[in-house]
């Protein structure tokens, strides 16, 4: 139990898979000029994340490790990752077509977003169990839509600043985006390693 | 085929439309792996590498892969290729291979390679795409190789491992930090702009 909230709260705050590995980063850049779209794109994300996440570990261990054909994890998972995608998408659209509205555009590009293979890669890496891996992805998915909402108000503030002409554009929404992994720095203290 | 239109499809990867700092795609892989310029070089080499093959594969398909399941097939070349680099640097530069580590299965979803395919690839011939892909890897290197000399010439005084600055120098740690890179991409970005406006007027 201790594992698994240590899990939870370090893939949130510290090892954030925006800020700490970097992932993400074009849908992050890409969506949040704006809070509404960056909800979605999050909500879209902790969705795919969590069920990737858990079909992942199952192909894995169930399948390629019991056929000894590992050398093709990465062709299966991107392959699972972008077939899922589809899935989601065809059921949303099915049963929920308010959802669909809101979440729908994001839907495609989340199979080219680095977050999410990279955290099926990760879970693998670290060897999680069952439910430490669906944990992963959920609070995954979280750590990356609390970070680009908390970006997105940044950025809507930013739109009224007077920025030298130069640094308009990406050139400010990087430089912000490095104060901001500055501090959070400050919860690495928070788990011991 | 004109030798200026060859020329040109080279050159833009460069500078003009560079995959990095002009479409701002492939984010992920260059903060996160040039704290040292070895791992950059390596980084460079096989993102170029995957670059051209699948510019050439998809290329060469172009005409026979269905519209509906093309996303699906570029991914699967894709990660063909990537799994031969990821083995390859396994088996002879397993120090390499160690430091980049998961950002070398990444290269499958580096959006600077799927959006080659798709808005490049797909619809031109192969001597094209091909050097197309040689520039845009070329383009992609030079940044990720001059952010990589930045970072650890200021982060830990050192230039691929030796150092170089007197001993006297602090190092700035958190230029070899995640947000060092940030912050150095940020101001490369800028510096590119001022020179572009400095072209123009």
């Amino acid at each position: 139990m201790k594992d698994i909230v240590t899990i939870f709260i370090s893939a949130i705050l510290i090892n954030n898979l925006v800020l700490y590995y970097f992932l993400g980063i074009c849908p992050f850049l890409g969506v949040s000029a704006k809070i509404e779209s960056a909800l979605g794109m999050g909500m879209a994300v902790i969705f795919v994340m969590t069920l990737a996440n858990t079909i992942s570990w199952l192909i894995y261990h169930l399948v390629l490790i019991k056929l000894g054909i590992t050398f093709l994890t990465y062709i299966v998972f991107i392959l699972s990752i972008a077939s899922l995608v589809q899935i989601v998408e065809m059921v949303v659209k099915r049963f929920s077509p308010s959802l669909y509205k809101s979440l729908g555009i994001f839907l495609p590009l989340i199979t080219v977003n680095c977050a999410i293979l990279g955290s099926t890669l990760f879970m693998i890496a670290k060897d999680y169990n069952f439910i430490e891996a669906v944990v992963y992805g959920f609070s995954g998915g979280l750590g990356f839509t609390l970070i680009i909402v908390i970006m997105a108000s940044l950025r809507e503030d930013l739109d009224y600043a007077d920025v030298p002409s130069i640094f308009k554009g990406a050139a400010i929404t990087l430089i912000t985006t490095g104060l901001f992994a500055l501090v959070f720095m400050g919860f690495s203290g928070l788990i011991s390693a | 085929m004109r030798v200026n239109n060859i020329k040109r499809e080279f050159n833009k990867g460069l500078w003009e439309v560079n995959p990095l700092m002009r479409q701002l795609l492939g984010m992920c892989s260059t903060l996160a792996i040039t704290t040292t310029v070895m791992n950059a070089i390596f980084m460079g080499l096989g993102v170029m590498f995957v670059l051209i093959c699948s510019a050439f594969f998809v290329s060469l398909i172009r005409k026979i892969v269905p519209q509906e399941v093309r996303i699906a097939v570029y991914a699967v070349i894709i990660a063909t290729f990537v799994t031969i680099v990821d083995i390859f640097f396994k088996a002879k530069f397993p120090l390499v291979s160690k430091a980049l580590g998961p950002y070398v299965p990444l290269i499958i979803v580096n959006c600077i390679i799927l959006g080659r395919c798709e808005g490049f690839s797909s619809r031109n011939s192969i001597l094209v795409s091909v050097l197309d892909g040689l520039g845009m890897g070329l383009g992609y290197s030079w940044v990720i190789l001059v952010l990589a000399i930045l970072r650890e010439i200021l982060g830990s005084g050192k230039l691929l491992g030796i150092s170089i600055l007197p001993n006297s120098y602090n190092p700035l740690i958190v230029m070899v930090l995640p947000a060092g890179a940030f912050l150095i991409l940020g101001l490369l970005l800028a510096i590119m702009n001022s020179i572009d406006i400095k072209r123009k007027g």
